[in-house]
C-alpha cells in the first residue's frame, strides 16, 4: 500500500523539511510505500492556480499531511485549514506545531510592538515612523503565534527541533495503521549519559551555556550532571526524542547538545502534551533547594513551548482582538 | 482586462514568499511586487534574554542556514562581553562554517534549481523536482544522496547537531576536536571535494548551456555588490573579513563590518514583512523603479565571486580565472548566480580538506571565559545567501537590550524585486500567461536563492 504524503510549512524555519529529506531514499524508492504529492520546498504545487484564482484551492489529496511551524498569519490558518480537508490525517510536525517553538517568544509582546520593532527603521531619510502594512497585499498577522491545536484537530503530535526521519518515518506508519506512537513518558534525562545522583545540591544557578571548560576531554559518561554543577539544563523537564537510535545512521543515542557539551534547553518540549516546562522546572529545582532567583530569564524556559497560553504579554495595552 | 496573477507561494526557495504581477488592460505588466509574507519578530524578542543563550535562539531563523545564524551571533555576544576566542576555537568555528556552505550549496542547486533546468520538455510541476531529476538522472540521486547523508553524520558524530547547531558558545567552542574525529571529518571532506568537482563537469555538461538560453533573455538589472573578503589580500572570504561595497562600475569602497550601518540603511514597504536595504551613500535612495534602480546592491554567490580579488584555493581559483575570462568582472547576469555557487562549493571543500589537514584543528584551547555584561557586539559572516549582520547591545546583567540583524536574503529584496519585474516583462508582454511563463518568472527569482 503506498501512502501519499503533503507537506506545508508554515510559521517554521524549514527545518522540519530539511530533516525530511533525510527519507529521501525512501521517497524515491517505489517499494517503500511513501509518495511525496505536495511539498513547496521542493515540488510546484500551489493551492490556487496564478493563471485561474478564482477557481477552488485543490492542493492534492493525501493519507498524511505533515503541518511544521506554528500559525502567526491568517495565510496560515488558512493553509493549515486546507491541509486538514485535503488530508485524512495530520500530523503535526516539530516543535513549533506542536508547542509554538521559538517563534512562540513572540508572544510576549502584543502584535503592535512587534510591528513598532520590524516595520520601523530610526535612522535613515524614511525617518522612523513605522509603516502599516497593507492588509490588501499582506496576511494580517494573528494576535499571537499558535500552536497548530489551537486551531483544528491534529491525529499526531511529533515534537522535536527538528525531529529525526526515523520518528517522522515511525509516526507516519503508525498513523497509517491508525495506532497510537508509543507515549513513553520519558524526559531527556532518560537518554543522558552523564553522571546523577552525586549528591551535590548547588545553591545557585551559574551563568553558563555549557559544560566547564576543563571537562572538555572527559568523556560524556564520566561528566557530571550539568544541574548538580549548578548550569541550566532542561532535560528533566523536556521530553526524550533527541538522541538519535543507536545504530541509526550517525547516532550514539546521547542527546545532541550534551554530546556537544552544552546544556538542554528543551526543544522537544514538555514531558506531557499539556506539561508547563518552566514550572516544572521551578518545581525541580526548589525540591533541590536552589536559589529560584538565579533564574535569571524565567519565560526564557518557555522558548520552546510558549503557545497555549504559557507565555503572555506583559504590555499593559493588551492583546488586539482576533479576526 | 487588467487582472492580477498573484503566485503563491513560490515554490522550492528557502524563505516564505508570494510574487503579483498586475497587468493593465492591454496584458502588458504594470507593476510586480515579491511579498515577503511573514513575520516572526526576532529582533524584538531577543530583548530580555540573556547574550549567551542567543546563539541557540536565532539558528530557528533559517533551518537550510543555521550554522550562520549561530557563528554571527556568537561572534556579536564576544563583542559584548569583550571576548575573543583563542586560535584553535575560532579554527573550529571557521571550519563549521565552511562545512555548512557545503551541505547548503549541495542543497539548493540540486534539490531547489536545477530542477528549472533539467534537459527535454519535462512533465511540468510533477517532475520539476528533485525527484523528477533522480529519475531522469539516476547516478546524480545516488551520488546526491551519499554526499548529503556524508555531509551530515560528519557534523552530528563532531558536535552532536547539524540542524540547530549549539557547539558554537561565547568565548569560542564548547568542545575541542579528538583525532578521530579529524580522521571521520576529513575523509568526508575529500569525499565532499570529489563530489564538487564532479558536480562541476555535470552541470557544464546537463545544466549550464540550457540555463544560459533560458535565463539571459530574462535579466537586465545593473547591480552594485556586497561581500567580504579577506583585508590583506581581497580574497573571497566566507567566515571573516572586512565588507567591500561595490559600484555596477566594479569601483568599491572596504570598511570594517561593524561600521555597516555608515553605508547601509533600510527601507520599509507596506507591502512585504521584512525591509529592505540599500547602499546609502549612493546619492539617490532606494528605487525599485526597473528602468532606473537607485541605490542597488547584491550578495549572495555572484557578489562574493565579483567582489573577491582572488580565492585563496587553487581547483575554485582556476573556475574563477575561466569565469572571469568568460563573464568579466563585475558579472551582472543573474544565471551566473548558480555557476558562482558551484565555484565556492569547490572551494568550500578545498577550505574544509585543507583546514582539517592542518594538525592544528586538533588544538586543545578552544575557549577562553565570556563574562556577561554591558556592551555592543556586531558579527558578521558570509551566508550561503549573503551577508549575515547580528548586531547586539547588551545591559550590566549582559541582558540584550536592542537586536539588529540584516539576514542574508534580505540584502537581496530590492535585486529581487526588480529582477521579477524585468522578468515578468519579458515572460508576459504581448503574450497570453500561460505556466511555462510563469516558471520561468520563478526561475529568474531562484538564481538568488532566496
Amino acid at each position: 500500500m503506498t501512502l501519499s504524503l503533503s507537506v506545508e510549512c508554515l510559521n517554521g524555519c524549514s527545518g522540519c523539511e530539511v530533516a525530511l529529506l533525510d527519507l529521501m531514499d525512501e521517497l524515491l524508492d517505489p517499494a517503500a510505500g511513501l509518495r511525496l504529492v505536495h511539498l513547496p520546498l521542493l515540488m510546484d504545487h500551489r493551492h490556487r492556480d496564478p493563471l485561474e484564482p478564482d477557481t477552488e484551492p485543490v492542493p492534492p489529496l493525501a493519507d498524511i499531511g505533515l503541518i511544521s511551524g506554528g500559525l502567526r498569519t491568517t495565510e496560515h490558518l488558512a493553509t493549515a485549514r486546507l491541509m486538514r480537508k485535503r488530508c485524512r490525517i495530520i500530523i503535526a510536525l516539530g516543535t513549533c506545531a506542536t508547542h509554538g517553538g521559538i517563534p512562540a517568544l513572540a508572544n510576549l509582546w502584543p502584535k503592535s510592538e512587534l510591528l513598532d520593532r520590524c516595520l520601523a527603521v530610526d535612522d535613515s531619510p524614511d525617518g522612523g515612523v513605522r509603516v502599516e502594512p497593507d492588509e490588501d497585499a499582506l496576511p494580517a498577522l494573528l494576535s499571537r503565534t499558535y500552536a497548530l491545536d489551537e486551531a483544528l484537530e491534529v491525529d499526531y503530535l511529533l515534537a522535536g527541533c527538528p525531529p529525526h526521519a526515523e520518528a517522522v518515518a515511525e509516526v507516519v506508519r503508525a498513523a497509517a495503521g491508525g495506532r497510537a506512537t508509543a507515549d513513553a513518558g520519558r524526559s531527556v534525562c532518560d537518554t543522558c549519559p552523564t553522571r546523577r545522583g552525586t549528591g551535590r545540591r548547588p545553591a545557585r544557578l551559574e551563568r553558563g551555556v555549557g559544560f566547564p571548560a576543563d571537562q572538555a576531554e572527559l568523556p560524556l559518561s564520566e561528566l557530571t550532571c550539568l544541574l548538580e554543577q549548578g548550569r541550566l539544563c532542561l532535560g528533566p523537564v523536556t521530553s526524550a526524542g533527541c538522541a538519535r537510535p543507536v545504530g541509526t545512521q550517525s547516532g550514539p543515542g546521547v542527546p545532541g547538545c550534551i554530546q556537544a557539551r552544552v546544556g538542554c534547553r528543551g526543544c522537544h518540549g514538555p514531558l506531557r502534551p499539556g506539561g508547563n516546562q518552566l514550572l516544572d522546572l521551578l518545581n525541580a529545582l526548589a525540591s533541590g533547594g536552589l536559589d529560584m532567583d538565579s533564574l535569571i530569564d524565567r519565560p526564557g524556559v518557555l522558548r520552546f513551548s510558549g503557545a497555549h497560553n504559557r507565555l503572555r504579554t506583559r504590555s499593559a495595552a493588551g492583546d488586539d482582538r482576533e479576526e | 482586462m487588467s487582472r492580477t496573477i498573484d503566485i503563491r507561494p513560490v515554490t522550492r526557495i528557502e524563505g516564505h514568499a508570494a510574487i503579483d504581477i498586475r497587468l493593465d488592460d492591454r496584458g502588458r505588466v504594470d507593476r510586480t511586487r515579491l511579498h515577503i509574507t511573514s513575520l516572526r519578530g526576532f529582533e524584538k524578542f531577543l530583548e530580555g534574554r540573556q547574550a549567551e543563550e542567543a546563539p541557540r535562539i536565532v539558528s530557528r531563523i533559517c533551518g537550510i542556514c543555521p550554522w550562520m545564524h549561530h557563528a554571527a551571533s556568537v561572534k556579536a555576544v564576544d563583542g559584548c562581553f569583550g571576548v575573543q576566542p583563542p586560535e584553535a576555537g575560532n579554527r573550529l568555528r571557521e571550519l563549521m562554517v565552511t562545512l555548512a556552505h557545503i551541505n547548503d550549496k549541495i542543497l539548493h542547486f540540486f534539490f531547489l534549481a536545477a530542477p528549472d533546468f533539467m534537459p527535454g520538455d519535462g512533465d511540468g510541476p510533477a517532475e520539476r523536482s528533485i525527484i523528477g531529476l533522480a529519475k531522469a538522472f539516476p547516478e546524480l540521486g545516488r551520488r546526491v544522496g551519499r554526499v548529503r547523508r556524508t555531509g551530515r553524520l560528519m557534523v552530528e558524530r563532531f558536535v552532536g547537531r547539524d540542524i540547530h547547531p549549539v557547539a558554537m558558545i561565547p568565548g569560542g567552542f564548547a568542545k575541542p576536536m579528538s583525532p578521530a574525529e579529524r580522521d571521520l571529518l576529513l575523509e568526508g571532506a575529500r569525499k565532499q571535494l570529489e563530489f564538487a568537482l564532479w558536480a562541476m563537469d555535470w552541470a557544464e555538461e546537463n545544466i549550464f548551456p540550457g540555463m544560459m538560453d533560458r535565463m539571459s533573455p530574462l535579466g537586465g538589472l545593473e547591480s552594485g555588490f556586497l561581500a567580504l573578503v579577506r583585508p590583506h589580500d581581497g580574497a573571497l572570504a566566507l567566515y571573516d573579513g572586512e565588507l567591500r561595497l561595490m559600484r555596477p562600475d566594479g569601483s568599491f569602497i572596504q570598511f570594517a563590518a561593524e561600521d555597516y550601518r555608515d553605508h547601509l540603511a533600510e527601507h520599509v514597504e507596506p507591502w512585504s514583512y521584512a525591509r529592505f536595504p540599500y547602499a546609502r551613500n549612493w546619492g539617490s535612495g532606494l528605487s525599485l523603479d526597473p528602468d532606473q534602480p537607485g541605490g542597488v546592491y547584491r550578495v549572495n554567490t555572484l557578489a562574493r565571486i565579483n567582489a573577491a580579488d582572488l580565492i585563496d584555493t587553487p581547483l575554485a581559483q582556476g573556475w574563477l580565472d575561466d569565469f572571469r575570462a568568460r563573464f568579466g568582472r563585475p558579472a551582472q547576469n543573474e544565471a551566473l548566480f548558480h555557476r558562482a555557487r558551484l565555484i565556492e562549493l569547490i572551494h568550500a571543500a578545498e577550505r574544509a580538506v585543507e583546514m582539517l589537514s592542518d594538525p592544528a584543528i586538533t588544538g586543545k584551547d578552544v575557549s577562553r571565559p565570556a563574562r556577561p555584561g554591558a556592551g555592543r557586539g556586531v558579527g558578521c559572516v558570509e551566508a550561503p545567501r549573503g551577508t549575515l549582520i547580528h548586531d547586539y547591545t547588551t545591559d550590566d546583567n549582559g541582558l540584550i537590550t536592542r537586536a539588529e540583524i540584516m539576514v542574508g536574503t534580505t540584502h537581496n529584496l530590492a535585486p529581487m524585486n526588480i529582477s521579477v519585474a524585468l522578468a515578468a516583462r519579458r515572460a508576459l508582454d504581448g503574450r497570453k500567461p500561460d505556466a511555462e511563463a510563469l516558471n520561468l518568472i520563478e526561475t529568474a527569482l531562484r538564481a538568488y536563492d532566496p
